[in-house]
């Protein structure tokens, strides 16, 4: 079975700092990671190869140093790395990196599953995993708390099929889709292991390859700020909810008390 | 200071602490007050390749050699040293293997063990022979194809835990120390038990527990070298496992410091951080001295063994019996700063200080590892003329 696990490099920081000028993340003195998501996505990756057999392949878009988040990756298990670096996918939004990454995962073909992480700790838009299984024309799973089964395809790549759980606010959904599938997956999914030191000495050592544009035969049209038509307005952060009020006393006279206020508001 | 470790050494150095705080850290006062044997932590341990670092590749391990452990049990120790134990006490009872063991026996154990699959313990001490060992009582007798052990060994660290035991027995008790045989005994042969567990003061979250044999049939090719060889196997294991116990004892002073250089700019008196205060600086740089000169003693100990050289009880002992003081005295001295803080179990220099005082006792106590230095002066002295 051949997997792709797409991963994105972001700050490590709760506290992203933007620049109020340009409305883009202050970088400079931040420590880089793995989009923490997307270590969900590498453990199921690494469990799906334990449990099926086959490959796992992480892909990164971003600049030179995304190298790391691959060398984390395969630190972790992965077998092999791509990054994806050009000058011409700078300032890409959703629809353009998901089109990047969509023409990567074609020149990685034959594939199986393609795994992202439900979304980025920095952008928070969670459009590049079903932007990904859109430009491939892919069934997507989005949401996934559990993989309950998968069946390899045949031969000729024929008869795939995967059974996931799809977390929902009140529960969850089953969902049966054929392969080749695009899943996006919640941390509920399983809980991402320790690199090894063999898989360490070997991310260390590794000459990951990193493909531009013109290696994945993309139209540079469609590319970076050039191929992005999403524009970031302005970021700020919302304000606090406050006010509020708690009601005290014995539950049938707080009920009585709630009802009414609720009545009062035409909230019911 | 840099000590110009190779990558392959900052890796282990790195990961080992990764884990630590991600994993340990979190643990470490539950199973500190519980009495919790770590096994969560071990599988995870395994799965990054940290168990077997020591062993050599042909067998599963990193070949990293005892420098490699000791970067282990230093940056677990930093956390919490009794978890720590759980690989360095099976060093201990996988080391007569390494030294002793022939092609076989090395092929059977130590894959699982470099894999973390299966833990080890050694077991030599007794209630009536501890720094004495010439007051040994367990004894091997050869039958037919078997050697029947009978007797108790006890405060035996992974007891009950290890899967893999390396037992001193008696085969000879007219040859005294010569008398004395090594074995390797898998959990689970008839006529082999285990003890209650012991309550200790400090490194609880460790198993420590008595060895029982009652006519327990080894098979005799479970013999390391040959009958005689015991004691020789149980130096030489005590030679190569003594810098890891010094590492240990790092790992907890290091651990200390930390805590307490943390504290000290944080807690305000007379309207200013503690920290501010010479009383404090002074023993802060004190703590931070003494420790840098035990990593300093204990890395060209382990860098020593390592490369090869064949003397070196008394470096070893110089590094295990100089670190553990440290700690002791570093431990202590962080309570210190703690002030009623740091006698409480809400603050975690108490444990540290109740982690270290093992270390000056376990594998030979600092009393005897003067001994063995002394005793190597001498004989060097005595050679030059």
């Amino acid at each position: 079975m051949n997997i792709i696990v797409c991963i994105k490099q972001v700050p490590n920081t709760a506290d992203v700092r933007i620049d109020p000028v340009t409305n883009t993340l202050i970088r400079e003195g931040v420590e880089s990671i793995v989009n923490p998501f997307d270590m969900y996505a590498i453990e199921e990756s690494i469990r799906l190869r334990e449990r099926y057999g086959g490959k796992v392949t992480a892909l990164c878009m971003g600049p030179m140093q995304a190298q790391n988040a691959l060398k984390d990756a395969v630190a972790m298990g992965v077998d092999e790395a791509v990054l994806l670096s050009d000058r011409a996918f700078a300032g890409s939004d959703t629809l353009a990196t998901s089109y990047t990454l969509a023409c990567a995962i074609r020149k990685l073909a034959p594939y199986d599953i393609i795994i992202c992480g439900k979304q980025a700790s920095d952008g928070d838009t969670a459009q590049v995993g079903p932007g990904i299984a859109v430009h491939l024309d892919l069934p997507q799973i989005t949401h996934v708390r559990k993989i309950e089964e998968v069946k390899s395809p045949n031969a000729e790549g024929k008869g795939g099929v995967i059974i996931a759980e799809r977390l929902i606010e009140e529960g969850y959904d089953v969902v049966e889709s054929t392969l080749p599938v695009m899943l996006t997956v919640v941390k509920e999914i399983n809980e991402p292991r320790m690199p090894s030191l063999k898989g360490k000495i070997k991310a260390n050592k590794m000459v990951i390859p990193v493909w531009n544009a013109a290696e994945i035969k993309a139209d540079v049209e469609r590319l970076g700020l050039k191929g992005s038509p999403t524009v970031v307005n302005k970021i700020f952060s919302p304000p606090r909810r406050t006010g509020g009020k708690i009601l005290t006393g014995e539950s049938k006279q707080v009920v009585d008390e709630l009802m009414k206020e609720l009545l009062e508001k035409k909230v019911v | 200071m840099d000590y110009f470790l190779n990558d392959e050494q900052k890796m282990i150095k790195d990961l080992a602490r990764k884990i630590a705080i991600e994993k340990i850290l979190p643990v470490r006062a539950k199973y500190d007050e519980e009495e919790i044997f770590p096994n969560d932590i071990v599988k995870i341990l395994a799965q990054s390749d940290l168990c077997g670092v020591y062993i050599d590749t042909k067998y599963g391990g990193l070949g990293g050699g005892v420098f490699s452990l000791c970067l282990v049990a230093e940056e677990l120790s930093r956390v919490c040293g009794g978890i720590a134990l759980s690989v360095a006490a099976t060093a201990l009872g996988t080391y007569p293997i390494i030294l002793a063991g022939n092609e076989e026996q090395k092929q059977k154990y130590l894959p699982d063990i470099a894999s973390g699959k299966k833990l080890a313990a050694f077991g030599i001490t007794e209630s009536g022979a501890g720094s004495d060992v010439s007051g040994m009582q367990t004894t091997a007798k050869k039958d037919g194809d078997y050697y029947v052990l009978n007797g108790v060994k006890q405060w035996i660290s992974n007891a009950g835990e290890a899967d893999v035991y390396t037992v001193i027995a008696i085969t000879d008790k007219t040859k005294g120390p010569r008398g004395a045989s090594a074995f390797i005994v898998d959990k689970g042969t008839p006529g082999f038990s285990f003890g209650a567990k012991e309550k200790k003061m400090g490194i609880r979250a460790s198993c420590t527990r008595e060895l029982i044999f009652e006519n327990c049939r080894v098979p005799k090719e479970n013999i390391l070298d040959r009958e005689g060889k015991g004691f020789l196997i149980a130096m030489k294991n005590f030679d190569h496992s003594r810098p890891g116990v010094g590492a240990q004892a790092l790992g907890i002073a290091q651990g200390a410091l930390d805590e307490a250089l943390d504290y000290t700019r944080q807690r305000v008196q007379f309207g200013q951080p503690i920290s501010s205060f010479q009383a404090i600086q002074h023993m802060l740089a004190d703590m931070a001295t003494q420790i840098e000169a035990a990593r300093a003693l204990i890395y060209a100990t382990a860098r020593m063994v390592d490369a090869g050289i064949e003397k070196f009880s008394k470096e070893s002992s110089m590094a295990k019996m100089f670190a553990s003081d440290v700690a002791m005295k570093v431990t202590t001295d962080a309570v210190q700063i703690f002030g009623g803080y740091g006698y409480v179990k809400e603050y975690p220099v108490e444990k540290m200080m109740r982690d270290a005082k093992i270390t000056q006792i376990y594998e030979g106590t600092n009393q005897i590892q003067r001994n063995i230095i002394a005793q190597a002066l001498i004989k060097e002295q005595a050679g030059k003329k």
